[in-house]
């Protein structure tokens, strides 16, 4: 499952929710961050996740994929025999190979992704999990990451590359087993780029948006009524108190009012084929592991 | 508090920080901010931003710079001979131009554009924006049509990616020596060493033979044209470093945002890069909490003759003032890792910006008057003249 969506939507807590969840309901769940930066939700209580795959809590794991390290495992993989891997890895050739390839980032990356997704893991003390979750760059890089392995096979055309190419795009490709969440504020941005990820993934990729979370919905505290009686009270020389209150009170109405007309709008634009889920808007300050696991089964209730 | 001080004479501006802060609008709003000086000015964008562009009266963001109509900016109170200039960064034509400009052939040119591998992976590349965006800034600041370019920086995951461009870049030339390599097992291998030729044959059998020709080609491509690389990246380096140039870190005052930008700021330190100024987007003012609140509730519920709606208006004060707090906690975080270096706070302005009128809103924070201060940062340093 690939959790995009624009920066700052809140794509690493819906992936950290997503996880939590699947895990709370007894399934083996991993949790990628991609890209290097080792940055999940301070709720899961961690910091400094690697390469390695770490246990965060029961049946649920997260890892941060780093293509270097992820050239290196596939390296070995392929050769084998551990003094020629040396000779190739260590080869300053190798590395400029590596760092100079456009593209081969991504390829490493999206490959390790495909590799956890296997029920038969590249290290046979691995165990396969049940579900892999990859809070993915932001809309333009996680496209480029879905796009890279049928760019390799393209470009490659004979040889291993291609075929391991293929079997990614083949699987990121197909509904049956990859999924794309995009995650948006109920903003302008955030929708408009919620819609054109949904129309280049169908364009260019033939893939569909499964869903789509609008995060950080702000309650509807006061109706239209309301909020006209207390713009009055508001004339009503009310004391410094009282005013901030009233002043509040039409701020949060206000932003309320706002973003529905653009959740309106991304539910018209997008039409009745695309699911969406709202999450609401969060007023305490930090989230517990209770607040994920329930954001996280309340939003795998209603995908 | 006002960031024109801080901007008075410097050639770049670079706003950096995390995804989704406001980066593209304070980027136009400084522009903006400074044509209002009398400063022609051009704002460089990376994001698809169609709303920028609307908001900038454009049809469009072309790959060059397009003139803000005059009117617009009168209307929003910008007169005199400020000039407000923007563009939409293109990566792949930039990179292609680029090619154009340094082939030192025709025969290089094409072999390069050609190339399967550069057609296919070298817009889709991550990184290949930065280098761009660098490349662009270059090549505008050399031309010297402007007084000031404020550079909005692209949209990746770690912003630090943008500070290595032009470092990345010039490793990315040194695979000349990979075309070496290549070119000489193609040729016979006469050259190279025997531990070379067993490493060839395993790099093929792992790529494939037609992938690795590609590779070859296009690595002998661009090695030809590694010089205007290389010097450009130095350049641009020279540029960032020196102190015609003022990295402006963005910010929300929401935790991570607020990790990143401190995360940037260090990094700026330690690359002896210049800081110029710290700014806070969408930040909820502080309300008005200067009396006891006593009896809040009986009071609403007089004013507004219903108590449920009295008390629902007082709990919501409660969660307004808690979201109050935690930004005040993110601010003073930030404005503890600055060093004296000025912070502006730009409120949420409960709608979204997206015309000039909403970038002169924010522009009210960002070149606040002298005295009407809205920052929770120092002045210090460089004291803006009095």
């Amino acid at each position: 499952m690939f959790v995009t969506g624009k920066g700052g939507v809140g794509k690493s807590t819906v992936a950290a929710a997503l996880g939590t969840a699947a895990a709370a309901r007894g399934q083996r769940a991993v949790v990628c961050e991609v890209a290097g930066v080792e940055r999940m939700p301070e709720g899961l209580g961690h910091a400094g996740v690697g390469y390695r795959e770490t246990e965060m809590g029961p049946n649920l794991w997260a890892i941060s994929i780093d293509p270097e390290r992820a050239l290196e495992e596939y390296l070995r993989d392929q050769i084998g025999s551990s003094t020629l891997y040396n000779l190739l890895f260590e080869n300053r050739i190798v590395s400029y190979l590596a760092a100079a390839t456009p593209g081969l980032r991504e390829l490493l990356t999206i490959g390790k992704i495909w590799e956890l997704a296997q029920l038969e893991r590249r290290s046979p003390a691995d165990a396969p999990y049940d579900v892999v979750i990859v809070d993915a760059p932001a809309t333009g890089h996680g496209l480029g990451l879905l796009r890279t392995p049928r760019t390799f096979r393209d470009v490659a055309r004979v040889g291993p590359i291609r075929r391991q190419a293929d079997i990614i795009h083949s699987f990121v490709t197909d509904p049956r087993r990859t999924g794309v969440v995009c995650v948006a504020l109920p903003e302008e941005m955030p929708v408009n780029e919620t819609l054109e990820l949904r129309r280049t993934l169908a364009g260019e990729l033939g893939m569909e948006l499964d869903a789509v979370v609008v995060n950080a919905l702000y309650p509807e505290r006061f109706s239209a009524a309301e909020a006209e009686r207390i713009e009055t009270a508001r004339g009503a020389n009310p004391s410094p108190a009282a005013s901030a209150a009233l002043a509040a009170a039409l701020a949060e109405h206000r932003r309320a009012r706002t973003q529905r007309t653009q959740l309106r709008r991304l539910r018209r634009e997008a039409g009745d084929s695309l699911r969406s889920v709202t999450l609401p808007f969060m007023f305490e300050a930090d989230l517990g592991l209770e607040a994920w696991t329930r954001l996280g089964l309340e939003l795998e209730r209603s995908l | 508090m006002s960031l024109a001080p801080f901007l008075e004479g410097r050639e770049v501006v670079v706003c950096a920080g995390a995804g989704g802060v406001g980066k593209t609008t304070s980027a136009a709003a400084i522009a903006l901010g400074m044509a209002a000086r009398g400063k022609k000015v051009a704002v460089l964008t990376i994001d698809p931003a169609r709303r920028l562009a609307d908001a900038l009266g454009l049809p469009e963001l072309a790959n060059e710079e397009r003139r803000v109509d005059p009117e617009r900016l009168a209307a929003v109170g910008v007169e005199g001979d400020g000039e407000l200039w923007a563009m939409m960064l293109d990566a792949k034509r930039t990179f292609d131009a680029l090619i154009e400009r340094h082939a030192p052939d025709a025969r290089t040119r094409d072999r390069v554009l050609s190339n399967r591998i550069y057609q296919e992976l070298s817009s889709a590349v991550a990184g290949s924006q930065e280098y761009m965006a660098m490349e662009k800034l270059h090549e505008l600041h050399l031309e010297g049509r402007y007084d000031l370019l404020v550079l909005d920086t692209p949209p990746t995951r770690n912003a630090l990616d943008f500070l290595d461009a032009p470092e990345r870049l010039a490793r990315f030339i040194d695979s000349r020596s990979l075309a070496f390599f290549l070119r000489s097992n193609r040729r016979g291998m006469r050259l190279v060493g025997r531990g070379s030729i067993v490493l060839f044959s395993m790099l093929r059998r792992i790529t494939g033979v037609n992938l690795l020709e590609d590779l070859s080609e296009f690595f002998r491509a661009f090695g030809a044209m590694t010089e205007g690389f290389e010097e450009r990246a130095r350049a641009v380096g020279a540029l960032l470093a020196s102190p015609r140039t003022s990295f402006v870190v963005v910010s929300s005052p929401a935790a991570a945002a607020v990790e990143e930008a401190v995360f940037f700021l260090r990094r700026l330190r330690e690359s002896k890069l210049p800081f110029g100024a710290a700014i806070v987007n969408r930040v909820h003012r502080p309300s008005d909490r200067g009396t006891e609140d006593g009896d809040l509730e009986g009071a609403l519920s007089s004013l507004l003759d219903d108590a449920g709606l009295a008390r629902r208006v007082a709990r919501n004060l409660l969660d307004m003032r808690a979201l109050e707090d935690r930004d005040a906690l993110g601010i003073a975080r930030l404005s503890g890792e600055l060093g004296g270096a000025p912070l502006l706070v730009v409120p949420d302005l409960d709608d979204d910006v997206h015309d000039l009128d909403g970038l002169a809103r924010v522009n009210a924070h960002l070149f606040a008057a002298e005295g009407k201060a809205t920052d929770a940062g120092r002045l210090a340093g460089s004291a803006p003249p009095s």
